[in-house]
């Protein structure tokens, strides 16, 4: 910790905050971990000055803890967070469309006595709907620096570092709330804002217009669902070419190791340990990228809400409620950030629900796997003269399958372990904006480099592992089998292999699924690790694809699909489970049903199709 | 079936949970005296935005069930089940 001045980012959902922290780290910021919305601990200097450290805390209404989330925001100003020591500024983010509303929260951080310094954000939204506001008499009244500040237009950025320098050379004490009540608080901000406010405005008039039809009854479901079918469509269309490319930058790899080495260890290493086990992950990065850009842009677009409104109901017949449908949908991208965003989930055994089916949900590691099978034996036509594509069909009942689950699941649950009181669904619905380009700039990037710097570590660590021990032991002379059979590997993929032939998996699918514990596209790399090792020279030229449609039956390849619907889960998702639920209980009661779910779907599913086909 | 608990006279105590979408009025209280036990969900109302005098419009409803309902507020729009909103008296207009 080289920081000497720490400030804390504070103020209601929806003012901006996100938006103006990473105005003002740029993207030197640091994520503990995962990056869910604002529910891990983000921090950055203060526009490159490595002296102030820049913390991001959660969004909430009040001190008054109404979920996991704003309790960390609570415990951070008190000066009571583990290994978190008391910011030594708070800069209080206000919309300054919703001024009223926001300054409550304001009048209650002053009772903290920590210095303060208020951002008036939103201040061209605000011109933009005619609202003046006199800030100079508004930092009078409330005896602290206010400051306007546009964060998607860097507005205010330098102002805001030169006052905090003055407020910690000054170490300004600040009065103490008087209000004991929150409608005596809420009385004395809306006369205080009534007091500063020049001209009202004219209110947001696009998202009120917006929302009579994006919350339609009708017309909203429809936009929703064509939405989500549009965006898998998306995810597999556009990403054809640039995965191409890929592919062929791998090959061409490929073809300058065998030129320049003779064949043996290091060739052989090269060859299908590193390029053909990590090569066939990173080929997924386009898909990714495409899906969390989606993912950001509807966050970013204040849609997500929409949707939370539009699927309560829905939720609540299961038990839980909407605001439960926004982590859920992130578990579309990883269930990493979607337990995380569970946070914000007041009702503890609402949260422990939704974590508990977060994994259920199609997570990005797992397109590499449904991309695979299904390119290999489903059909690359269209269905009927329609424009939809039979695969991405197929992809798209994989996905509805994981939710249909989730839901029953989760029925399941709140009626047996996670049994409790009817929840409630309080959610506001923020304005609408125009994509934040810097938002899902910020998110892409942090992404890709989790998402290669896995492929670099885990990824490849597993593979290396995996394509030592089905290298070795070697032969012996005069079988027919090729050698991978005989290696560790293969013994330990044939002693699997028992458990695994009622659900049509072979030794060479059974080697897969141990390193795909590490992470779930681990399962492809290993499949084209032991298939390249295994297989003839032009079966590793026309790449795993074509060489599983020769070495799999079609009932193989759906029980393969039918599994990685629910398992396995990845070390990751156990250890945030692990985390969020303080405890080995849960991680090991998710893992052990999932894999029972998934043993089960897959039996039925090669029993019947294997029954069909004959 | 709501509709029928709406009392038609403006000045009786009208609960914004009876509303249908386009309805708009005034919030005249949150949380009544003799709801003291639900002192805890009005404070979270308010911390929303929900406040009184504040104008208010009944947006949308759900899809599904009628419930919940979007009201815009202020300058803001709230998604709150109808049990919830019922802790709001209005006037209508």
């Amino acid at each position: 910790m080289t920081s000497d001045i720490r400030i804390a980012l504070v103020g209601n959902p929806n003012c901006g905050k996100s938006a103006l922290f990473n105005a003002l780290t740029g993207l030197k910021q640091k994520v503990a971990n995962y990056p869910g919305a604002t529910v891990e601990r983000r921090t950055g200097p203060l526009l490159d000055n490595d002296t102030i450290e820049l913390i991001d805390l959660p969004g909430s209404y009040s001190l008054t803890p109404r979920s996991p989330d704003e309790e960390v925001t609570r415990n951070i100003l008190f000066g009571t967070q583990e290994n978190e020591a008391k910011p030594d500024v708070i800069l209080c983010v206000v919309d300054a469309t919703n001024l009223a509303q926001h300054l409550r929260f304001t009048l209650e951080l002053k009772s903290l006595g920590i210095p303060m310094i208020l951002a008036l954000n939103m201040s061209d939204l605000a011109a933009r709907e005619q609202i003046q506001i006199n800030a100079d008499k508004l930092s009078t009244k409330l005896g602290i620096p206010v400051i306007e500040t546009v964060a998607v237009r860097k507005k205010g950025l330098e102002n805001i570092k030169t006052n905090i320098q003055n407020i910690i050379a000054d170490n300004e004490g600040t009065t103490i709330d008087t209000w004991d009540s929150v409608a005596a608080r809420q009385k004395a901000a809306r006369r205080l804002a009534a007091d500063v406010t020049i001209s009202e405005g004219i209110g947001h008039k696009t998202s009120r217009t917006l929302d009579k039809i994006f919350l339609h009854p009708f017309l909203g479901l429809v936009i929703l669902f064509s939405l989500l079918f549009f965006m898998f469509q998306a995810v597999f269309s556009w990403s054809e070419v640039p995965m191409g490319l890929i592919e062929d930058g791998i090959i061409v790899l490929q073809g300058v190791v065998s030129a320049n080495l003779s064949e043996g260890f290091i060739a052989s290493f090269l060859s299908d340990g590193i390029l053909g086990g990590v090569g066939s992950v990173i080929v997924f990065l386009p898909q990714i990228i495409i899906l969390f850009a989606f993912i950001l842009t509807l966050e970013s677009t204040g849609y997500m809400s929409r949707a939370a409104f539009l699927m309560d109901k829905l939720m609540a017949s299961v038990g839980l409620n909407g605001r439960a449908f926004i982590p859920l949908l992130s578990s579309f991208a990883c269930a990493i950030p979607g337990i995380m965003a569970a946070r914000a989930i007041a009702n503890p055994k609402d949260r422990l629900t939704t974590i508990l089916i977060a994994p259920l949900m199609t997570c990005s590691a797992r397109i590499p796997v449904y991309t695979v099978i299904i390119g290999a034996f489903i059909p690359n036509t269209t269905v009927g003269n329609s424009f939809v594509g039979l695969q991405g069909l197929v992809m798209f009942g994989l996905y509805l399958m994981g939710i249909v689950s989730a839901l029953i699941i989760a029925t399941v649950l709140k009626r047996t372990i996670a049994k409790g009181t009817a929840t409630s669904f309080l959610l506001e619905l923020p304005k609408y904006q125009a994509p934040n380009f810097r938002f899902i700039m910020v998110g892409l990037i942090e992404r890709s480099r989790l998402f290669l710097r896995r492929a670099g570590t885990v990824i490849m660590g597993a593979t290396v592992i995996l394509w030592a021990l089905a290298s070795y032991p070697n032969a012996p002379t005069g079988s027919d089998k090729p050698d991978v059979y005989h290696s560790f590997a293969g013994m330990i993929g044939r002693a699997l292999e028992v458990i695994f032939a009622p659900i049509g998996f072979n030794w060479e699918i059974s080697i897969a699924l141990v390193p795909g514990m590490a992470a779930r596209e681990v399962a492809i790399s290993s499949l084209g690790t032991v298939y390249s090792l295994a297989g003839s020279e032009e079966a590793i030229e026309t790449g795993l694809i074509d060489m599983l449609n020769g070495l799999w039956s079609l009932p193989t390849a759906l029980a393969f699909l039918a599994w990685y619907i629910y398992a396995p889960q990845c070390l990751s998702t156990i250890a945030v489970t692990r985390r969020e639920t303080n405890g080995w209980k849960w991680p090991i009661f998710m893992t052990g049903y999932l894999f029972v779910v998934a043993y089960i779907a897959a039996f039925i599913t090669y029993q019947l199709s294997s029954a069909l086909i004959e | 079936m709501l509709k029928n608990n709406i009392p038609t006279n403006s000045d009786a105590n009208i609960r914004l949970g009876t509303l249908q979408p386009g309805a708009r009025g005034i919030i005249v209280e949150i949380g009544a005296a003799n709801e003291a036990d639900m002192a805890n969900e009005a404070d979270r109302l308010r911390e929303i935005g929900f406040a009184e005098g504040l104008d208010f419009e009944v947006m949308q409803q759900s899809p599904f069930g009628q419930d919940p309902i979007a009201v815009a507020v202020g300058g803001m729009t709230v998604a709150l089940r109808r049990r919830d909103a019922n802790l709001i008296i209005v006037e209508t207009l």
